[in-house]
């Protein structure tokens, strides 16, 4: 957290071609994540031709949706040199008392009013985080590792462990509203849901706070160098909650698309994630000691995760090598983009 | 100073410890404290205490350092060491050779996955927590490749049995071995130069670098250490449960880091004390076999563990500046 954002390697012109487009390669990690993205493609198509059919492509930005939300959160987190690993617990109690509640009290309740109190919920939630990570100036993973207990523990403890298997109508209606709606050769109809869009608007709102706000060049000088941005009149306190509440409120708006496109509210979804979407936004460039990172390659390292996840079962790979794949990916991301730290 | 702060905190730990023992009398009745429940409380210390000696260790040396990994390297070199003897050694015709060759493979295992996080952590200039939320992820996938997801059954082999579940003079001898495993650890730190040289890395990484302490090679050895501890825990458990599963003790992770920052290890580095380690292990331990007697269901642990290291943690705050704050 206390790491200096340290200048990048300048390759000479004497130096090879594949020295620059080694060094090219490491101040562009989206770039490598990229290749990686095209490589698993070609390599899966070719074995398995199925595998370029429009469902399948819809498919894989369905599943991306809610890993993509979560990521962005952390990105934001990341960027100012924390990390988050509470927020799956926060969608978890965020998606099932707001359905919960408008089961129980109002099963009316319009799409609106039921984003509008997750993003609420998530966003206080994150605050929370935000306070005790800057009051109790301890490592971040270790305060998030906390209230992730403390939060799920609260939900399966005190709020309930039932799966609720009618969701409120409005939600119902949501996460069946179709963007796209493809009939293929053989006749079977797939669909693209329109919850898309709602990951497009986070990555845009995202990417304009990040890129072309006070607050965004705030987050990564303190992520780049706490001490400096603090004497630059930055108030880490601020910066702090933010960040913390802001990945608050992604998360709970993933919950709400996550019960939205699975139909069910389930309290024991969702936990145990957290790490698939760290591996994304690793891949995607963001250093883990914070002042980098992007909103573009956070989106790449999501399509990663989520192909590995979805299609290497297409070539054959057993679903049992999932996590031990994932894990890989995160040491060689890491170790690959260390090398830009050093001298 | 330190001296003062440490004895605080031990002569905090030790009060916490009878301070929960007497409320479970108080709440259960005297059938907390017979020679059967002591002996099997003592006998689940050693899993969660190794765990988190390692990641005590991973603490110390500062930098950020903290070893995620400890649990799932733990089922990991159990699960390798059985699938290695199940078709090679019969635990029925050689008990005493199947006991003594898991233990050598699971710490074997151990040996390798902690040389990865060192080389990870120290060479290749990963960030601890990258580099072990990685490895955690890869031992926890190897795992669940090896045995399709499901749990592995050892049977009754007498002496691996023998090591988890029967006290020799009234103590049990996984937990025998977790003292002794301690008592070196705390020797080595507190009088060898490898500790002073650990403790000083991490309090301040630029002073060690200029007096000449090999930063590198004290990583790569500090999480070695971790790996062992971990599959140190690993047989333990092994032992103790008669089976082998990649997600055993899911909350272990939470737990470990819990039991190290409760006994007072600093999670900047540079502090922290293998005795407070110990009591803070057995103080917890205490406060787990209490919510099983009062039948307080695993959900509300959960919860309550959280609680417990948030509070330790603003409790260690304050304790710092309390401490620290007359010197300015």
């Amino acid at each position: 957290m206390t790491d200096i954002a340290t200048t990048q390697p300048v390759p000479s012109t004497e130096r090879s071609a594949f020295l620059r487009a080694s060094y090219w390669l490491l101040r562009h990690p989206p770039v490598f994540t990229l290749i990686l993205i095209v490589l698993v493609c070609l390599v899966v198509g070719s074995i398995n031709p199925d595998f370029w059919q429009v469902s399948n492509l819809f498919d894989i930005l369905r599943a991306s949706v809610v890993r993509g939300l979560f990521a962005l959160g952390v990105l934001v987190v990341l960027a100012s040199g924390g990390l988050d690993v509470s927020f799956t617990a926060i969608a978890a109690l965020v998606m099932y008392s707001v359905t919960m509640l408008a089961t129980n009290w109002m099963p009316g309740m319009p799409i609106a009013v039921i984003l509008a109190l997750a993003t609420f919920g998530g966003a206080a939630l994150g605050a929370m985080n935000g306070i005790l990570v800057d009051r109790l100036r301890a490592p971040s993973l270790i305060v998030t590792i906390g209230t992730q207990y403390v939060i799920r523990g609260f939900l399966l403890t005190f709020v309930g462990t039932a799966l609720f298997m009618n969701i409120p109508g409005s939600m119902e209606a949501f996460g069946k509203l179709a963007l796209i709606r493809y009939v293929e050769p053989n006749g079977a109809i797939s669909t693209l849901p329109a919850f898309v869009l709602v990951l497009a608007v986070a990555a845009a709102v995202t990417w304009w706070m990040l890129e072309r706000t006070l607050i965004g060049r705030a987050i990564y000088a303190v992520g780049g160098s706490p001490s400096v941005a603090e004497r630059l009149g930055f108030s880490l306190r601020t910066v702090h909650v933010f960040v913390f509440a802001y990945a608050g409120l992604l998360a709970g708006i993933a919950g709400i698309m996550h019960v939205a496109s699975n139909r069910l509210a389930n309290p024991f979804d969702l936990a145990g994630t957290e790490l698939d979407v760290i591996a994304a936004v690793i891949l995607g460039g963001a250093r883990i000691t914070g002042g980098s990172g992007s909103v573009g390659g956070t989106l790449l390292g999501v399509v990663l995760i989520t192909l590995v996840n979805n299609v290497l079962i297409l070539v054959g790979i057993p679903t049992t090598l999932q996590l031990a794949i994932i894990g890989g990916f995160i040491v060689l991301a890491g170790a690959a983009f260390s090398i830009r730290r050093r001298p | 100073m330190k001296g003062a702060l440490a004895d605080r905190q031990l002569s905090f730990l030790a009060l916490t410890n009878v301070a929960v023992l007497l409320a479970a009398v108080l709440l259960t009745g005297s059938g907390f404290i017979d020679l059967y429940n002591l002996q099997s409380m003592a006998s689940q210390v050693p899993e969660l205490g190794l765990l988190a000696l390692g990641v005590m260790l991973a603490m110390l040396s500062g930098n950020g350092g903290i070893d995620l990994s400890g649990i799932a390297l733990a089922n990991l070199s159990g699960v390798v060491a059985y699938l290695v003897l199940r078709d090679t050694v019969s635990a029925d015709d050689a008990p005493l050779v199947f006991t003594w060759s898991f233990a050598g493979i699971a710490l074997a295992v151990g040996l390798a996955g902690g040389v990865l996080n060192g080389i990870l952590v120290s060479h290749a200039g990963l960030t601890p927590i990258i580099a072990t939320l990685g490895t955690q992820l890869f031992f926890t996938g190897i795992a669940v490749a090896l045995t399709n997801g499901s749990a592995q059954t050892l049977g009754y082999v007498e002496p691996l049995d023998d090591f988890g579940n029967t006290p020799v003079l009234g103590v049990p001898q996984c937990f025998a071995l977790f003292i002794l495993i301690a008592l070196l650890l705390g020797i080595v730190l507190r009088f060898s130069g490898f500790g002073i040289r650990l403790r000083l890395l991490g309090s301040n990484p630029k002073a060690a670098h200029y007096a000449g302490i090999p930063r590198r090679r004290m990583l790569f050895l500090t999480y070695t250490a971790c790996g062992v501890l971990a599959s140190v825990a690993g047989i333990v458990i092994a032992a103790r449960t008669s089976s082998v599963k990649w997600d055993y003790g899911s909350s272990y992770v939470l737990i470990a880091i819990l039991i190290a920052v409760m006994a007072g290890v600093r999670p900047e580095g540079g502090y922290g004390r293998v005795i407070c380690v110990i009591l803070s292990a057995t103080a917890l331990q205490m406060l787990s076999s209490l919510f099983n007697f009062m039948d307080i269901s695993n959900f509300f642990r959960d919860f309550a563990w959280g609680v417990l290291l948030l509070l330790f943690l603003a409790a260690s705050q304050i304790d710092l500046r309390a401490w620290i704050a007359p010197r300015h």
